[in-house]
């Protein structure tokens, strides 16, 4: 049914849908609003679930991973601070391939602090295994999350749906929130074969010696090669259930024939295509919508590239003292590629600094100028001139 | 022989029969027909006299098969589950060092989502309880999640090589807190879980030792028996932390209790409702002189050692007057699981 | 697509109204974006909001920076000669304030409309919580969006006392000002 709803109350809806076994998490800006809301629906008899407020993220992510490893459909919440505080847990989840979701309402890291969006805190942990998927708006938050709770089912990956905090978590905008029977139908009941069971005990978590370490991680390698192609089909699974898709792994736009592309992850997208039709005079581009940064979809993106001359890649976040994480892993991707575009690479939208409409336009204009800045809206006015 | 006319005694002040095992019979070999739950398997690889291998094992018998473990990182996590082996006939996990009880928390959570009554039990040693889960330990229980956390006290992070702990004891050295000139060992006390633990006014918290492993089971079956968190630290000696030799294990926990310094006590929502007496109050340094850890407190003729040897006493006479510890009630041997731990060996009758 | 800029203090629903605008203009079949700009603002502290509604798919996601219609909830902005800043041409401001408007629209160089929502609102609802009084008396003088699909939109959020009393305060906000005199830069 269409509503008029914040992302973050959509959120906590599509989640009560998928019936959650339990929930974990504790409070962080932008991503209260989730949690509230899904407090709220269980306060109301609405959603019946174990709903564990913790003491820290770092226990919210333990306490999800004991809860799926038992045999639960587990979910969290968080941003920023909360995902570094959770780092270690993170890498423990997907090295034991725990099966659970978790949304992280994506927003700088401290120091200096910020509450607002950038994408420092899910890149800061794009190596933990897990798989990582971009919301470009509140439609295909909610319709991620449900997929993702079937995606980590199947690859026993845990999956992260990004969202921008603030400019998705925080905006009202109009939903269709899918029928229970939909979820139903779509999302099988939760199975976990490796899951504690004192019927067949197993121990998980174990030592492992040199002699194995490089195994495990081959095939956790390899599953998330192989989540790829999982990420797609139930993004078409999810088309015919519904008739909406969330654009698989990446999505092509705008003009088929433009020599120039851009690359952006999240909320930009949608500005950037604003962007694109309202100043036509800034000359045509294609527009690839990247979804899927973990598992990467390499071949799907030489594809999209191929006949550019230029590529401008959008980061939300810096790798300091190298360039932008989004922009460098392209670039190594393309490097072999014979006759691959031109990589343009800049930072964006840091700490929450508005994307104006008019970005489209600057950033194709950039092509020309090789000195453009690798942080692309930063105001060098503002800085002590040793520091430009 | 002795175990024989121990066993007449205790017949005689409590005139009841202690139950045997069964006999052994030809399909039987003399382990099957144990009675108890082999939770924790022998072949693992801990050390020689290792105190914290004996202390899981015993929790495990007693908490029995419908149990799920979450063990922080430590010793016991090592040296039991060497891919692609595990000495656990129990579901275990083991997540990090310092979440143990937040796993927990979440297998709980699961068990309750799920209907099921399987109890959940954490494992930490010292390190993952006193200092880094510490946190973790404390939501769990403010949330009231129906857990038994068990700390295997040794009071060192021994899994990384003897380095100290919020737990080790005043003026042990440990590899980070080593006598020399100018220090005399740990220079900090002891921290006091147990009181605060008690503050979080959980249904059970307790105390108990690898000396007294009738008294550490019975503690087991009461906490499983409750719906809600309870608590157990099991002062558990590390041969090779504590530098004593491997036989001398039980000897050095039950020193421990009989001079005051690892009281055995039980806490019901925070209240004092039961302690082990010691009969015979010994002197700290019957207990430190049989460990390397404090022989810098042995030196004869160093002040510094007289000051701390005074330093020690004074914490052991401490918590024997907190506590009433001293008395000439009961044996501190405590028999009341004798009839429901079947204990193989001599008892058993078979022979040597 | 109409683009909106809410301005006014922590705790008079700056974030609500444009959350209920948005929601009417989704309960008289247009798309519709809102949301607020977040600080780390407390109770008291000046606070934006943005709106925009329109009868296709809403892409753009910066802040509204050059809004068709400005709504102030709290007298004491109006010292800030930068409320208005990218103020399209022709564009209006409904201001919550028992000053003259004409005074007003002088300061800013634009056409401005004063209403007492405050004063409604206490006298209604008993709270000095202004936001729905404004988007009614707005809604009547622009005719944008039906009052019912507002009345929708409340229903919504509110329920019983609290929902009755705005009901009753939106139809005397909506009265309170000349019936679609704004109606005329609709398609700003």
């Amino acid at each position: 049914m269409r509503e008029a709803l914040e992302g973050s109350q959509a959120i906590a809806r599509a989640v009560s849908l998928c019936k959650p076994d339990v929930v974990a998490a504790y409070p962080i800006t932008p991503q209260t609003h989730i949690v509230e809301n899904i407090s709220k629906l269980v306060a109301e008899g609405d959603l019946h679930t174990e709903f564990v407020s913790v003491e820290s993220e770092f226990s919210a992510a333990s306490v999800v991973l004991g809860a799926a490893a038992a045999g639960a459909r587990a979910y969290t919440a968080t941003a920023s601070q909360g995902v570094l505080l959770m780092a270690e847990v993170l890498f423990n989840i997907a090295g034991m391939r725990i099966p659970l979701v978790m949304t992280v309402a994506n927003r700088a890291v401290s120091a200096p602090l910020s509450i607002w969006n950038d994408h420092g805190d899910s890149m800061a942990v794009r190596d933990s295994g897990w798989i990582q998927l971009h919301a470009a708006d509140n439609q295909e938050a909610v319709d991620t999350t449900i997929q993702a709770f079937r995606i980590t089912q199947e690859t026993e990956l845990p999956v992260m749906v990004c969202m921008d905090g603030f400019i998705l978590t925080h905006t009202l905008e109009v939903i269709d929130l899918p029928e229970q029977s939909v979820i139903d139908d779509f999302l099988p009941a939760f199975e976990f074969n490796r899951r504690l069971d004192p019927a067949d005990p197993k121990s998980l978590g174990t030592l492992v010696d040199p002699g194995y370490f490089a195994e495990v991680r081959h095939s956790h390698h390899a599953a998330m090669q192989k989540a790829l192609s999982v990420i797609k089909d139930t993004d078409s699974a999810w088309e015919t259930a519904t008739g909406r898709a969330c654009g698989g792994l990446l999505t092509v736009e705008g003009d088929p024939g433009a020599a120039v592309g851009i690359v952006a992850m999240g909320s930009t997208v949608g500005t950037l295509r604003a962007g694109m039709a309202h100043t036509p005079e800034a000359g045509p581009a294609k527009l690839i919508k990247l979804r899927a940064f973990r598992p990467f979809p390499t071949q799907a993106l030489i594809e999209a590239t191929q006949g550019l001359d230029h590529l401008i890649v959008i980061d939300r976040a810096i790798s300091p003292g190298l360039g932008g994480i989004l922009g460098t892993e392209i670039a190594a991707i393309l490097a072999d590629v014979p006759n691959a575009p031109k990589i343009h690479n800049h930072a964006l939208g840091l700490g929450g600094r508005d994307i104006p409409e008019t970005i489209y336009a600057d950033l194709i204009e950039a092509i020309k100028d090789p000195d453009a800045p690798l942080i692309f809206d930063a105001d060098m006015a503002k800085l002590a001139p040793e520091d430009r | 022989m002795q175990d024989q006319a121990r066993l007449a005694e205790l017949r005689q002040k409590f005139g009841r029969e202690p139950a045997a095992p069964s006999e052994p019979t030809a399909e039987r070999t003399p382990r099957e027909a144990q009675p108890r739950f082999r939770g924790l398997e022998s072949g693992h690889r801990a050390c020689q006299g290792c105190g914290e291998a004996l202390a899981a094992r015993l929790v495990m018998e007693s908490a029995g098969p419908d149990v799920m473990v979450a063990n922080a990182t430590g010793c016991l996590e090592v040296f039991t589950t060497p891919w692609p082996q595990s000495a656990w006939r129990v579901p275990w996990i083991h997540s990090l060092f310092e979440n143990s009880a937040a796993v927990a928390s979440g297998m709980e959570a699961a068990m309750k989502a799920k209907g099921q009554n399987t109890k959940v039990l954490a494992f930490g040693g010292d390190g993952g309880t006193y200092d880094i889960g510490f946190q973790a330990l404390s939501g769990m229980l403010e949330r009231y999640h129906n857990i038994l956390y068990v700390c295997y006290d040794n009071e060192a992070y021994m899994n990384t090589g003897i380095q100290r702990s919020s737990s080790t004891p005043h003026a042990a050295t440990t590899t980070t807190s080593p006598a020399g000139k100018e220090r005399m060992g740990k220079r900090h006390l002891k921290k006091d879980l147990l009181s605060i633990i008690a503050a979080h006014h959980i249904p059970y918290a307790a105390s108990a030792s690898v000396a007294y492993p009738q008294d550490l089971q019975r503690k087991v079956r009461y906490a499983m028996g409750i719906d809600g968190p309870t608590f157990l630290v099991v002062h558990s000696p590390c041969p090779l932390g504590w530098r004593h030799a491997s036989a001398l294990t039980i000897e050095v926990a039950r020193k421990a209790v009989e001079c005051g310094l690892f009281p055995l006590v039980e806490l019901e929502r925070g209240a004092v409702t039961n302690i082990m007496p010691i009969r015979q109050v010994r002197p700290v340094t019957d207990y430190l002189k049989l460990q390397g850890r404090f022989a810098h407190l042995t030196r004869d003729g160093d002040p510094r050692a007289q000051e701390e040897r005074d330093h020690l006493q004074a914490l052991a006479d401490y918590n024997i007057n907190v506590f009433g510890l001293a008395g000439d009630g009961d044996d501190p041997v405590d028999t009341s699981g004798i009839t429901t731990v079947g204990r193989g060996g001599p008892l058993a009758g078979r022979p040597q | 697509m109409i683009e909106f800029r809410i301005h006014g203090r922590g705790g008079q629903g700056s974030v609500a109204a444009a959350y209920l605008l948005a929601a009417a203009a989704f309960e008289a079949g247009m798309m519709c974006q809102a949301f607020p700009a977040f600080g780390a603002e407390r109770r008291g502290a000046p606070v934006t909001a943005f709106v925009r509604i329109g009868h296709g798919p809403i892409h753009l996601r910066s802040q509204v920076r050059t809004p068709d219609w400005l709504i102030v909830q709290d007298n004491s902005l109006l010292i800030d000669p930068n409320l208005t800043a990218g103020l399209k041409a022709g564009g209006s401001m409904l201001v919550n304030s028992g000053r003259d408007s004409a005074e007003v629209a002088q300061t800013f160089g634009c056409r401005a409309l004063c209403v007492d929502a405050t004063q409604m609102a206490v006298e209604e609802i008993g709270r000095p919580i202004p936001n729905t009084a404004l988007l009614a008396a707005f809604l009547g003088l622009t005719g944008i969006l039906p009052l019912d699909a507002l009345a929708t939109a409340l229903k919504g959020r509110f329920h019983g006392k609290v929902l009755e009393d705005n009901l009753r305060l939106i139809e005397r906000a909506a009265q309170s000002v000349p019936t679609g005199a704004w109606k005329e830069t609709e398609d700003a």
